[in-house]
């Protein structure tokens, strides 16, 4: 567990996370102040990252975009890890039918493309961003279960589980206690990925306009617009874009570093 | 987009007997609880799929009504389900609720310009993958192994559609070398014009999975070079390119082929970013217009032709597992 290969990746998520936190201090504007005087202002002196068609800051916006689209990726991924340790850890200590059941269920979604099938489902709901967190969410814990079951499977029969289920334990206690702790490092893995996939998925939607909502900035919903006005207004399309994918580079080099310990 | 890599590791079962018939009946009883969960998703969310017509001040009540109980809509959900599956499985897909034509039709004549997008995708991808990892899987730890692992890990990071966006501005827009959208330009359709137009999209899906078949081969290329039999055969003497190509590459490109075959199958569903940036005539640009007209018939047979492909493709891939890999054969004879 030496700190200094990932060093980078915590740093500049640690930078990202801060700015968010912060963005009321540091964003030069409000991220909805219209100032129609200077509407369409490339990158300069002022504007850093230029302006949008309503002249709103894109630097700002990207900052306040910052809070929704980490926020949205790291609570879906809080819910797809819960229910996926959850679903994992169950079938893989109780086996047999329920077991079975589990696993198929997780197939099933995994059979089902996710990102069309969020699509439809935020096209249907329009979905505020708790619901937003809760889809994509609810669609992110398969690979978790898995992840979970398979350890689970490997470390429920060694010696200090058995000697705990001989003493009596209630099975709550053997996974709490025995199993879980030590699926620990392939679980944060999977957690690590599941909020690069969360931020992926959120910035997707909201590109299709069937994710956040406007007028809320996220990275993904300040694309929407972009694709249409881009032969004029390139910085529209790069900057958001750029945040997206310097985050999820950070996270998932993060990820690489925890998977290999 | 990453996420169903798991899905690559084959599935031991202990079923011996006719393997390829229970994994077809597994498959047909996935397709069956898929069926369930995509029309529960989709049927049982507040309001269903009538939704934006309560919004719509133009659309009366009593037409919402009159719509409801002409879609069957009334009716249980369960019944629901049953006359919609049963209609589903004899091709009667309904009618799209935007130009009226039967769904299978309109899904239908975007397959050939899908498969064309998909097929060059996966071939650059193949063709790119296979010699950098084996390359760097047989070095590892040199410069080249490293800037290939930061490389990957920058495309799989890659959000699909920004990375289209940019590669539209740069080439399409800044450059203009070439076309920004469609398949075929309106006068040209030479072949040269149809290269141009293929490039841009072909160059996002190939990228993005190139790249992450190419961190799975490296890795499984990697454990195999420190396998035992890896050993034995250098032990025995045997050229160090017999080792590397026939022991270690073939037991690597073993679950390989079912990575990219799953993923194969998850493309089609992936090309939906792609295909409608670059307003690709297949189906991923089908199902962003049903998305933008809310045309449900169109998009729950998406989903449901999409999810078929998946699990087919998944089956032949574990069939294809156990009838090539040694140690699954003999394990199951």
């Amino acid at each position: 567990m030496s700190s200094s290969p990932r060093a980078p990746a915590v740093l500049l998520l640690g930078v990202l996370i801060t700015l968010a936190l912060l963005a009321p201090f540091v964003a030069p504007f409000a991220p909805d102040a219209v100032d129609l005087a200077s509407r369409r202002a490339a990158p300069g002196f002022l504007h850093w990252f230029g302006t949008d068609a309503l002249g709103r800051d894109v630097l700002s916006r990207v900052l306040y975009g910052a809070r929704v689209s980490l926020a949205v990726g790291v609570l879906s991924a809080a819910l797809a890890v819960s229910l996926g340790v959850a679903i994992g850890a169950l079938a893989g200590y109780v086996g047999r039918a329920l077991d079975a059941a589990l696993m198929r269920l997780t197939d099933a979604m995994l059979s089902i493309p996710r990102l069309p099938l969020l699509m439809v489902l935020g096209a249907i709901l329009q979905p505020t961003l708790p619901v937003l967190v809760l889809l994509v969410g609810a669609a992110g814990w398969m690979e978790t279960a898995r992840v979970t079951r398979a350890e689970v499977l490997s470390i429920r029969n060694r010696g200090f589980v058995e000697a705990s289920r001989a003493a009596g334990a209630p099975v709550k206690r053997q996974i709490w206690r025995h199993v879980l702790p030590n699926a620990l490092p392939a679980i944060a893995v999977a957690a690590t990925l599941a909020v690069g996939r969360g931020i992926l998925l959120e910035s997707t939607l909201s590109f299709f306009g069937v994710g956040v909502q406007p007028p809320a900035a996220s990275w993904g919903n300040m694309l929407y617009q972009a694709q249409s006005t881009m032969t004029t207004e390139p910085w529209l399309a790069l900057f958001p874009g750029l945040m997206i994918f310097v985050t999820v580079v950070a996270i998932n080099s993060l990820g690489e570093r925890l998977a290999r310990g | 987009m990453g996420g169903h890599k798991s899905l690559g590791t084959p599935q031991t079962s202990d079923l011996r007997l006719p393997t390829l018939v229970s994994r077809l009946l597994q498959s047909l009883l996935l397709l069956l609880l898929v069926s369930a969960l995509v029309f529960a998703l989709i049927y049982a969310v507040p309001g269903g799929p009538l939704t934006m017509y309560l919004e719509n001040p133009n659309v009366r009540p009593e037409d919402i009504e009159r719509l409801r109980a002409s879609l069957g809509l009334d009716r249980p959900l369960l019944e629901q389900y049953l006359s919609w599956l049963s209609g589903f499985v004899r091709g009667d897909w309904g009618f799209s609720y935007t130009d009226g034509r039967p769904v299978a039709v309109r899904l239908i004549e975007r397959i050939p310009a899908t498969l064309e997008l998909i097929g060059v995708s996966l071939i650059v991808a193949i063709l790119a993958s296979v010699p950098v990892a084996v390359w760097t899987a047989v070095r590892p730890g040199g410069w080249l192994d490293r800037t290939v692992n930061g490389a990957t890990l920058a495309a799989i990071s890659l959000p699909a559609f920004w990375f289209a966006l940019v590669l539209q501005l740069l080439f399409a827009v800044w450059l203009g070398w070439l076309p920004s959208s469609g398949r075929t330009s309106v006068l040209d359709r030479g072949f040269s014009d149809r290269i141009g137009h293929i490039l841009l999209p072909a160059t996002v899906l190939a990228a993005l999975h190139g790249a992450a078949w190419t961190r799975y081969l490296r890795s499984s290329m990697g454990q195999a070079l420190r396998q035992r039999f890896v050993l034995v055969a250098r032990a025995k003497g045997a050229h160090e390119r017999l080792v590397r190509y026939k022991h270690a590459l073939r037991t690597a490109l073993l679950p390989f082929v079912t990575v990219v075959m799953l993923d194969a199958a998850i493309i089609v569903s992936g090309a939906v970013v792609t295909e409608s940036v670059f307003a690709w005539p297949g189906l991923g640009g089908l199902f962003y217009e049903a998305l933008v007209r809310r045309d449900y018939t169109v998009l729950m047979a998406f989903l449901m032709l999409s999810s078929a492909t998946v699990i087919v493709l998944s089956a032949l891939a574990d069939s294809l597992y156990r009838a090539l890999d040694p140690r699954v054969r003999v394990a199951a004879a």
